[in-house]
């Protein structure tokens, strides 16, 4: 047998990853009585280190490796990017509600890390197979991290409805990739391409195929109707790991979206497209609707980000180059929104008082305007209100679907964003008009997460200015 | 046409900057707040004087253009600049500033910075409607106004100001959703976001029907039009003086503005097709809403209604032009329409807003706008009298102040165009008197109704040079209207052509 020693160098950001974690994971249990913080930093610094390869490394060229399973292009690179940098956010402002909340432990950002390292592979993978394991990578890592606050009924509820549904949502993704790959006889997602061009399949197969692929990733990403889980692991989960979910995950989720539907099953796009348009539909319409009843915040915002799953949808509907680098300029305002989001939960959380029921923000303009201020941004940049970078990322898509000719989709979309503007005006007037009878000045946030979690929200104004920087960063990776 | 700055940007940025400037800095210190925000509300006026002595009457092109790429991925630019219909909006925005941040200076006590901060940002923002040549630049600044006109309602308003702002926001952001698709639609057509090419490019009559009716929604929420004025009542009597005087000083303009930016050179023929049923609505606002306002017991509210009615005349002027030229073939009489709604929208910037800040002044002093609570105020504030009563007077459309001028040239254009239209709208004559003289009949003269009312301070000097400004200028205005008219010219007779040219 001839073995054939592949090229590594595509993948030395993964390896140097996984090196980096697996050292941390072992000298956490040496570190960790007397240096609760070392495994804290050693974390921030491999995500920097991982960082700054991806960022000098970066090239244009497209390179494939280990026999057509894993490829790095400049899309995957400007993804990966993106969750570093959404991932340091997470671990900033983690750790001072870990802290908090009496439950700090190294492991989280071991098992963090490992999760990154997860959707590095995702976002990477050019096999089913490789997709599987990143997912599956990602996936147990995040069971874990729900489940660490062990004494909270509520977290472990949510982690086992996580990883009930986040299980049942792999089989079927793995039932699809099966019948796929029954039906073409390969795993190597070009080559998939390949088959179904030359139109020799059975095309029954492979319909279900798509079937339950869609169906899986609709899991994966909480489009209508397979959200049901989302909710409540947002609300369960202890803010710190809600924080996470609710960010790089989704940056991975659309990177596996595209390496299926658009790398491996262009062939299948009127298929594809028709359920696409079911769930972003639904997403907006439901989503919204829900969203309008909660009173609390975690809660809205996980029906908000169902809305907004059903938006960046709208891209892949389009089914153009130009739709898809719109439906990844969504994904990654969405991921800073919704980091600046949690983290500002977080960083108000400081005495108790969770900062989970919208009659929490009562009267936060006179206690602490600048906190609310932020709070301000990121609310009207999630309802689309410009001159926030929120409202950039619908006028891409909508723009993109316009062009597509789905008008009425771009309708429903305006309409649903209009009444979607109300539950978020909802808190900005418990935070601006309502007065709290408690007068008392907040406690200071920790001075390293406020400043963090102030550089999230004031950048969705400043790239709001400048859109074209972050837009031209999606365009140019997708269109090359 | 140049200065040596560039006057567009330094007008919308300076104020914003400015107003963040107190945001910041004015933090416990309202003292700062108010002279930085009136200093940067004179210094942003003088700075738009140019716009006026520099302008170039002769031409209808944009003039002081600003244009650079801003995405280049969607060819979308910064793209600024003013003809003659834009012009005058932009001086009475600055002009307007100024007595709207001198009314607040002793009445809002608390977060005064951030009151100065979001007016300032707001007037920016403004100036920014009015000058976007790019469809998408427009809707940043359109839609971004909401943000402060919110806050601001919603903080320092009356007691059912969370209903009012929240109303106010959502119906103008449905209006202005449905005109951001029919953007994008456009754009799809042409690859361009340039409203100047908008006005060139051919559309089919679905098309253009489409495109009129997002346009007019949009539109029709913020001048109001009956039947989507009722935000309007609802966030002046809730919103601070000095927001009402905004709301109907200039905000209400942006939605008149719309029309002849956008509707009628966009969409011409879907214009002459549909311009009855704007007819129809101006003059049910005329008619149906001035009676509306006559029973009315608050005053913010009547006023507030007896702005839909004057804006009625602003859509009724604007959109008579097709009936006249079906009729009589003649353009001109067309123009006077057409140029008596324009001044029609910069007069009752005007005197809305002296009227709105005359009942700021009583306010300030009883707490109370109910015209029941008030009653001989003439004995215990003469000058204040003296000065409500000229502005009743121009609200109701006396001859010699700017009320007139407006009106009457729409209504002789109404009349040139279908006999009813001009009975129609000239009710508003004997309307209008009745409504506005009763008000100030039951509030400012007769006997001193109660000891509130006996205990009343006359204007102080800051409120006398507020009241005084306003009226010399609805004075001079009404007898000396040329130098409003003679900017407006070319640009409208270059209007009513792209407005009578089909683009079919």
């Amino acid at each position: 047998m001839h073995f054939e020693i592949p090229a590594f160098s595509p993948a030395i950001p993964e390896m140097v990853l996984l090196a980096l974690a697996s050292f941390i994971l072992i000298a956490d249990t040496f570190w960790s009585k007397k240096h609760p913080n070392a495994t804290y930093w050693a974390s921030q610094i491999a995500l920097v280190i991982v960082g700054i390869l991806i960022l000098f490394s970066f090239t244009t060229e497209t390179q494939v490796t280990f026999h057509d399973s894993f490829i790095r292009d400049a899309f995957g690179d400007v993804l990966k990017l993106f969750i570093v940098i959404v991932s340091l956010g997470v671990f900033l402002f983690s750790r001072d509600y870990m802290r908090l909340n009496n439950f700090y432990k190294g492991e989280f950002f071991t098992l963090g890390l490992f999760a990154i390292l997860g959707m590095f592979v995702m976002v990477s993978s050019y096999n089913f197979i490789t997709l599987f394991v990143g997912l599956e990578i990602m996936s147990l890592a995040m069971y874990a991290m729900i489940a660490m606050q062990r004494d909270s009924s509520a977290a472990t509820e949510a982690a086992l409805k996580y990883f009930v549904l986040g299980a049942m949502a792999t089989g079927l993704l793995l039932y699809g990739l099966s019948m796929i790959y029954g039906a073409t006889g390969t795993l190597t997602i070009p080559d998939v391409k390949e088959v179904i061009a030359s139109g020799d399949v059975n095309a029954t197969v492979l319909a279900f195929g798509v079937v339950f692929i869609v169906i899986g990733l609709g899991f994966k990403l909480g489009a209508v109707p397979f959200h049901m889980w989302v909710p409540d692991v947002y609300q369960g989960s202890p803010t710190a790991v809600t924080l996470f979910i609710a960010s790089a995950p989704k940056i991975a989720a659309f990177a596996i979206v595209y390496r299926l539907l658009v790398d491996g099953l262009p062939g299948l796009v009127v298929d594809w497209q028709q359920l696409l348009i079911i769930m972003s539909v639904l997403s907006m319409v439901i989503g919204t609707l829900i969203a309008l009843m909660q009173t609390n915040f975690k809660r809205l915002l996980a029906y908000s980000g169902i809305t907004h799953i059903g938006f960046l949808l709208m891209g892949f509907i389009a089914a153009t180059p130009e739709g898809y680098s719109a439906a990844m300029f969504y994904v990654l305002v969405y991921a800073i929104s919704s980091v600046a989001a949690f983290g500002l939960i977080i960083a108000l959380a400081r005495t108790g008082n969770q900062f989970e029921e919208i009659a929490d923000f009562k009267g936060l303009n006179q206690r602490n305007p600048w906190l609310a201020a932020m709070m301000l941004i990121v609310l009207f940049s999630m309802a689309g209100i410009p001159p926030f970078i929120g409202f950039y990322a619908k006028l891409v898509v909508l723009e993109e679907v316009i062009s597509a000719g789905f008008l009425w989709l771009a309708l429903i979309g305006v309409v649903t964003a209009v009444i979607g503007a109300f539950y978020y005006l909802k808190v900005i007037k418990a935070m601006y008009f309502d007065s709290n009878e408690d007068k008392s000045l907040l406690p200071v946030a920790a001075k390293d997460v406020a400043i963090g979690v102030s550089a999230y929200s004031v950048s969705l104004l400043l790239l709001g200015l400048m859109p074209a920087l972050l837009m031209g960063v999606a365009y140019n990776s997708v269109l090359g | 046409m140049s200065v040596g700055y560039p006057i567009l940007s330094t007008l919308i940025w300076l104020p914003i900057i400015a107003g963040l400037i107190v945001l910041f800095a004015g933090r416990n210190n309202p003292n700062f707040a108010k002279w930085f925000s009136f200093g940067a509300a004179v210094l942003t006026f003088i700075l738009s004087l140019p716009l006026y002595f520099a302008f170039d009457m002769t031409t209808a092109d944009m003039q002081f253009v600003e244009r650079m790429d801003w995405i280049p991925q969607y060819n979308i630019q910064y793209f600024l600049g003013v003809d003659g219909l834009s012009m005058p909006l932009v001086l009475l925005t600055t002009f307007t500033q100024i007595l709207v941040i001198a009314s607040a200076w002793s009445v809002i006590k608390t977060r005064v910075e951030q009151y100065m901060g979001a007016f300032m940002i707001m007037q920016g923002i403004m100036i920014g409607v009015f000058t976007a040549l790019d469809s998408i630049l427009f809707y940043v600044f359109w839609e971004a106004l909401l943000i402060p006109m919110f806050i601001v309602i919603g903080i320092w308003g009356g007691p059912n100001r969370v209903y009012a702002t929240m109303k106010f926001f959502l119906y103008t952001f449905l209006g202005s959703v449905f005109m951001f698709i029919a953007f994008l639609y456009m754009y799809f057509q042409i690859g361009s976001f340039s409203i100047l090419d908008f006005h060139a490019m051919p559309l089919g009559i679905t098309a253009q029907i489409l495109i009129f009716l997002a346009f007019l929604v949009a539109f029709a929420v913020k001048i109001p039009m009956f039947p989507v004025h009722t935000w309007l009542p609802d966030a002046h009597v809730e919103a601070p003086t000095a927001g009402s005087v905004v709301l109907a000083a200039i905000m209400l303009k942006m939605g008149g503005y719309g029309f002849v930016r956008f509707s009628l050179p966009i969409t011409p023929d879907a214009s002459a097709t549909l311009d009855w049923l704007i007819i129809l609505l101006s003059l049910i606002a005329i008619v149906y809403i001035g009676f509306i306002a006559l029973i009315q017991r608050d005053m913010k509210k009547l006023v507030a209604y007896s702005s839909i009615a004057h804006m009625g005349f602003v859509t009724l002027g604007m959109f008579l032009v097709y009936s006249i030229v079906a009729k009589t073939g003649d353009t001109q009489g067309a123009a006077l329409g057409m140029e008596g709604a324009m001044v029609q929208m910069i007069s009752h910037g005007f005197i809305s807003g002296a009227m709105f800040l005359a009942i700021g002044v009583l306010y300030d002093r009883m707490h109370t706008r109910d015209i029941s609570a008030y009653g001989g105020v003439v004995n215990t504030m003469p000058w204040f009298a003296f000065f409500a009563v000229l502005f009743a007077m121009a609200n109701a459309g006396l001859p010699g102040t700017s009320g007139f001028v407006g009106e009457f040239m729409v209504i002789l254009s109404a009349f040139k165009a279908n006999v009813w239209f001009g009975i129609l709208a000239a009710t508003t004559l004997i309307v209008g008197a009745a409504y506005t003289l009763w008000m100030i009949k039951r509030v400012v003269f007769g006997k001193v109704a109660n000891d509130n009312v006996a205990q009343l301070q006359d204007l102080n000097r800051r409120e006398f040079a507020i009241m005084a400004t306003l009226a010399f200028v609805i004075v001079l205005l009404g007898v000396w209207p040329n130098p409003l008219l003679e900017v407006m010219h070319a640009s409208v007779d270059n209007l009513l052509i792209q407005a009578t040219t089909s683009k079919l």
